[in-house]
């Protein structure tokens, strides 16, 4: 079981995601530049991570969305292979029609750096299996363009698609468009791929996988991800 | 996109303007946030305000036409997210 992490000029989270991948989950994890054509053998997981890709010129995630590696995880999803993007991973997997959606700029126009609560609402997922459902875990966010978006018939298609796994919360549980820091419509933090290999979010599992760092919830991600590679589950 | 020649041609040179705006619907709260402050400066008539961006392009073609369906395929392929963005385009020779 193998990780793969791909670096794209600007990315910034690559180090912590590989750092919260192979020290704290014991998950072997190998860095990826943008321009390889391919991904290394024996590759189950790959992350997009978080930054600023081409600095966010154009649209966020565009232009790394237009890649040399995008192809190898193309092919990587449609076999069904696992790929996570976090934050501004999310905006490229948006851009390369992975997953459905575009996020736009935060409500307030401002970049929030902060904790948030999240809600867990899918537990049948590879990345989510570790959770409860409902559970309300931290994670961080720290981003300009967060604001998930989708034309309001999509929208309910991916509501009725069940694509939707991790919505912000409030601490009594309650979760929606008021309990999101930047206006996500549906109060959407995260979504899947109709076949639920594909997971985008925009908060930070990786920055919440130790208790050093304040919180640890970060790690059930990687304790699903785990179950599901190494066939825990069945 | 295949059937485009993207190496460009020889010959005439074309400028391209492409106008991306955002789609009636999607939130523009760059937009808002203009409109709140042309208000506070003393414009209050001002009922909406769109932010979108502009995109010159210089580039040699073999035709007019062939320039418009380079830069429509630039435009489908990276330029424009037709989720959120609609765009228009003029194209003069120079």
């Amino acid at each position: 079981m193998k990780a793969a992490v791909v670096i794209f000029p600007g990315s910034n989270c690559d180090r912590d995601v590989i750092h919260a991948l192979e020290t704290v989950s014991h998950i072997s994890t190998q860095a990826v530049w943008h321009k390889e054509p391919s991904l290394p053998e024996g590759t189950g997981l790959v992350v997009l991570p978080g930054g600023f890709s081409y600095g966010d010129y154009l649209r966020c995630g565009a232009m790394a969305a237009r890649s040399p590696i995008i192809s190898a995880v193309r092919d990587h999803a449609e076999r069904g292979g696992l790929v996570l993007g976090i934050c501004n991973g999310f905006q490229v997997l948006t851009e390369t029609g992975l997953l459905p959606g575009a996020l736009l700029a935060n409500l307030s126009l401002e970049f929030i750096c902060s904790t948030c609560l999240l809600r867990v609402e899918r537990t049948d997922t590879p990345f989510t299996n570790a959770f409860t459902k409902g559970q309300i875990v931290q994670f961080p966010i720290a981003h300009h363009e967060g604001l998930f978006f989708l034309p309001e018939k999509e929208l309910e298609e991916l509501e009725a698609n069940r694509q939707v796994v991790f919505r912000y919360a409030s601490a009594d549980g309650s979760a929606g468009p008021l309990s999101s820091p930047n206006g996500a419509l549906n109060g959407i933090a995260g979504i899947v791929n109709r076949e639920g290999n594909v997971l985008g979010l925009m908060p930070h599992p990786e920055r919440a996988s130790e208790s050093l760092l304040g919180c640890a919830d970060g790690i059930g991600m990687w304790d699903s991800i785990k179950n599901w590679l190494e066939g825990r589950l069945n | 996109m295949e059937t485009v020649e993207r190496r460009g041609g020889i010959g005439m040179k074309f400028r391209a303007h492409i106008r991306v705006s955002l789609k009636e619907g999607v939130l523009d709260t760059q937009g808002k946030a203009v409109r709140v402050s042309l208000k506070n400066m003393g414009f209050g008539n001002v009922e909406e305000v769109r932010v979108g961006k502009s995109i010159a392009i210089t580039l040699d073609a073999k035709s007019r036409e062939e320039a418009e369906k380079q830069v429509e395929a630039m435009c489908d392929d990276l330029l424009v997210n037709s989720l959120i963005e609609t765009h228009s385009l003029t194209l003069e020779a120079i």
